[in-house]
């Protein structure tokens, strides 16, 4: 069992309310992207041995999608990010 | 040697002391023309048949750890052909074909028992689904027929149909030739008839990079040395995407925990496997008497070979609540394997585009025990003959860029 940390709760709850919502940060491409590029958006996943940056969804509480990175071997959760602490590095 | 009731007479004689190894131990060579990367059941069956079907091929299986100890060892063993979509249903039904004359090809007893399998139905629309896909099982000449909740009481006594309970049972499809076989058996008895034939079987060899010069892969590092070699064949599960970032690839599979669980072992109790995915769970029982019991994947990606307990919690509930007497059943073992699974459910049996010489054989994830025969010799003409087997054509990993997706997600049922 997961336990994690919702940023906008700010409280540490069971895996069973959350959703998991796969790899996260996958840049949607260009409307004029070839098929191939399309198929990799889609399909095509990382799926890391290792740390993953991946979206977990509040489902059972603010319903709020967020940013989690975890050891996937481990499961140990390293870090807990919101999109716009994210985006806000981003444009910094 | 060649196994028979005679021998195990012979050597019941004087106490069974001297029954010969059943597959040497050899160290890698510098170079063979097909490597097999993987140990599973897969790989072996498609050494097995690379080595009976290609003969003069110098092959190898190299496996990371020992024979057999991933999910081969891991999963609930059914072994059924009754998928909707005509690709799957000629894929698994060509597996079963050979898995009824598995034991006798080669020569290893893999206690395949065509005991047959039931997929509840409980809802209307599950009983729909399951006409539909009864009927395109028979169009596809794989037996399969629709049983009422009457007659599935009469046929398994144990089981609750009653209209009380949450979940109520309303029907079920049947495949009689399905079934179950044992799991290791199937992995030591291709490991031994690949070895007969020439193949080195190479445990404890971690395949750490892959040398690929000019779009051609050449040869791979590993625990234990380089070796070189023309073809690659990946067959390594739940890890398969690990192997491709050696090659600069990504596959369009994601790996899940799966969970299983056995119960002590009891007297013979459930003669056929049940199998419900709308409350999720699969029971069967085995020749030990203990009950095998499998859960649905976790929701999260990861490569622990556990899983969370809730959904073993889940799992149990729904087959309690299908199998009263199960109630006080004590479970001995539970335990997760690495699942690689793909966004249409179905496998990818491919020559990789960008990388001359290698193949992958993936993405079977929650259920690539029942199509290890025909999985293996697929593949095996696939790299043989280095063109898809007409079989594995429409499993081609292109097809997650044309769009042509085998869509057996809920079709076949996410129940393995």
């Amino acid at each position: 069992m997961l336990l994690i940390y919702c940023p906008y709760c700010g409280e540490t709850r069971e895996e069973q309310e959350f959703s998991y919502a796969g790899e996260a940060l996958i840049k949607r491409p260009d409307l004029d992207a070839t098929d191939e590029e399309w198929g990799d958006y889609l399909f095509k996943r990382k799926n890391i041995k290792g740390v993953t940056t991946e979206q977990w969804a509040h489902s059972a509480g603010c319903r709020k999608l967020f940013v989690v990175e975890r050891n996937n071997i481990t499961n140990e959760i390293l870090n807990v990010r919101t999109f716009e602490s994210i985006w806000g590095e981003q444009e910094a | 040697m060649k196994y028979s009731w005679l021998e195990i007479f012979k050597k019941g004689l004087d106490g069974n002391k001297d029954w010969p190894q059943a597959w040497p131990e050899v160290s890698p060579k510098s170079s063979y023309d097909v490597l097999i990367i993987g140990g599973g059941g897969h790989g072996l069956a498609s050494a097995y048949y690379l080595a009976r079907d290609f003969p003069g091929k110098r092959i190898a299986v190299l496996e990371k750890g020992w024979i057999g100890g991933g999910n081969t060892g891991r999963n609930t063993t059914i072994v059924r052909s009754n998928y909707l979509w005509d690709e799957s249903a000629n894929l698994y039904e060509h597996a079963l074909k050979l898995w009824e004359g598995l034991t006798q090809d080669i020569n290893f007893n893999v206690m395949f028992s065509q005991r047959g399998v039931y997929n509840l139905g409980h809802t209307l629309q599950d009983m729909r689904d399951i006409e539909r896909r009864v009927n395109a099982n028979v169009l596809n000449g794989i037996d399969a027929e629709v049983v009422s909740a009457a007659e599935l009481k009469q046929r398994i006594p144990i089981m609750e149909t009653g209209k009380h309970v949450r979940y109520p049972v309303m029907g079920s499809s049947f495949q009689a030739r399905a079934g179950v076989a044992r799991h290791d058996a199937v992995a030591w008895g291709y490991a031994r008839a690949a070895a007969k034939l020439g193949v080195d079987i190479i445990q404890n060899c971690e395949v750490q990079s892959m040398e690929i010069e000019g779009e051609r892969i050449k040869g791979v590092n590993t625990s234990r040395g380089y070796i070189g070699a023309d073809q690659v064949g990946c067959v390594t599960a739940g890890n398969s995407s690990v192997l491709a970032k050696m090659a600069n690839i990504r596959l369009p599979v994601e790996s899940h925990p799966l969970q299983a669980f056995v119960s002590e072992p009891m007297k013979p109790v459930l003669d056929t496997v049940v199998m419900s995915n709308a409350v999720h769970g699969y029971v069967s029982q085995s020749d030990k008497g203990d009950l095998v019991i499998g859960a649905g994947i976790d929701s999260y990606t990861g490569y622990a070979q556990r899983g969370s307990p809730h959904l073993i919690d889940h799992c149990a509930a729904a087959i309690v609540e299908l199998f009263p007497i199960f109630s006080r059943a004590r479970i001995n073992r539970q335990w997760g394997g690495i699942v690689d699974v793909c966004p249409d459910a179905c496998p990818i049996i491919s020559p990789i585009p960008q990388v001359k010489g290698l193949y992958f054989n993936c993405g079977w994830g929650t259920g690539g025990f029942k199509a290890t025969p025909g999985s293996g010799h697929v593949f095996a003409h696939t790299i043989g003959q280095d063109q898809p087997h007409p079989l594995a054509e429409p499993f081609h990993i292109d097809r997650f860029t044309t769009g042509a997706l085998i869509d057996e997600h809920g079709a076949a049922g996410v129940a393995h």
